[in-house]
């Protein structure tokens, strides 16, 4: 049953994802590959796009994925679940328990889940660039001009900070690299 | 009623103009429910941006049912709340109906080829700054080098694990550290 599935997929997103936008990415990974909703292209795909609309990215990427899966009612399920666990723990915070992240328990319980989600979203990120420059771990072929643009586009980013006040927004560098894949993949 | 229409309009503004979710919201919605509407005060916007951080979920959404609920109980809570994710789930749900026929499209598959490939970039980068404001401590250094590798041999080997399955494990990791810091003398003398 799909909209049993993507209710309790994207509830188990919402629940787990400590710390901002980027911790949900390995978790929504995790379950569209599990479910075969998504692959990890289509799911890069919807990555940027969600960066580069406005709102959560959670959200957004729930409302993607339930969409594309089952229409308006799994977009709407999808959206529902990812956003329940946080609402819920935030009302019984301010009604029942204003205390409760102060207890030493919940401090020890979230001191091993936080670094615990920063390790796996490095994991993530470092394996999501294999994928594009080298393949599949299966069939390892290190594809050239991969790598190349994708070095070319780290030092842009990483390397505006050095210049700029912020450096360049992720926004920008979506639209500069959107640029030269066209330029690259399109042209030739 | 009018102060639920007021909620909703103003999260539904703070949905529909902020890109890139998270930390960009919060200088937002600081800006409109502390500056301008005074629906709560300076202090205790810094208190919900602790709480957000130490709560699951999106910190906007977070952030959202906290002034909701403080300015209006349950019905704020609700109406701020899905005034931050209509804005977004409109926009997505009408981009889900085309994104498919995009992608046939000869220029627009090759611009998402190049996007493609900041992604991971830009996944590394938010790691790179969860690292930074990390503590420099032994425990969670050890906790984040494990779970790194964890996850980078279960992506490799294509493993039948989740990264919750990850979390859970360092959280009990967390738990039986503070036991033993908290009773050392107890824990050696059961062994």
């Amino acid at each position: 049953m799909i909209y049993l599935d993507l209710l309790i997929g994207f509830l188990k997103v919402g629940l787990f994802s400590f710390g901002g936008a980027y911790s949900a990415i390995p978790l929504i990974r995790d379950v569209v590959l599990s479910y075969g909703w998504l692959d990890d292209e289509m799911l890069t795909y919807m990555i940027a796009v969600s960066e580069s609309t406005p709102g959560p990215i959670m959200v957004n990427m729930a409302t993607y994925v339930g969409s594309s899966q089952a229409g308006f009612l799994g977009a709407f399920i999808a959206t529902t679940a990812v956003v329940l666990p946080s609402f819920v723990i935030i009302l019984l915070i301010m009604i029942l328990l204003k205390k409760l992240l102060n207890n030493p328990y919940v401090q020890a319980v979230l001191r091993g889940m936080k670094p615990c989600m920063v390790g796996i979203i490095l994991a993530t990120g470092i394996y999501i660039i294999t994928l594009n420059c080298c393949g599949n771990p299966k069939d390892f072929k290190l594809n050239a001009m991969s790598t190349v643009m994708t070095i070319i586009l780290a030092v842009i980013y990483f390397g505006s900070r050095k210049f700029l006040k912020k450096g360049i927004s992720p926004i920008v560098l979506i639209v500069i690299s959107a640029i030269l894949g066209i330029l690259v993949y399109g042209c030739f | 009623m009018k102060l639920l229409l007021e909620l909703f309009g103003a999260f539904a503004k703070i949905g529909l103009f902020t890109f890139g979710g998270g930390y960009a919201m919060i200088a937002l919605i600081e800006d409109i429910c502390v500056e301008r509407k005074k629906w709560i005060p300076h202090e205790e916007m810094l208190d919900i941006t602790v709480i957000a951080e130490s709560t699951p979920g999106p910190i906007a959404i977070n952030c959202a049912t906290y002034v909701g609920y403080k300015r209006s109980g349950m019905a704020g809570a609700i109406a701020a709340t899905v005034g931050i994710v209509l804005p977004s789930f409109c926009i997505i749900f009408l981009i889900s109906m085309f994104l498919n026929s995009f992608l046939d499209n000869r220029w627009l598959a090759s611009a998402f080829m190049g996007i493609k490939l900041s992604v991971g970039i830009l996944i590394i980068d938010a790691a790179i700054k969860m690292i930074g404001k990390m503590r420099k401590k032994t425990l969670p250094c050890i906790i984040m080098s494990c779970s790194f590798i964890a996850m980078l041999l279960i992506d490799i080997f294509a493993l039948q694990m989740s990264s919750i399955t990850l979390m859970l494990v360092a959280a009990v990791v967390g738990l039986a550290v503070f036991r033993m810091k908290k009773h050392p003398a107890k824990e050696g003398n059961a062994r």
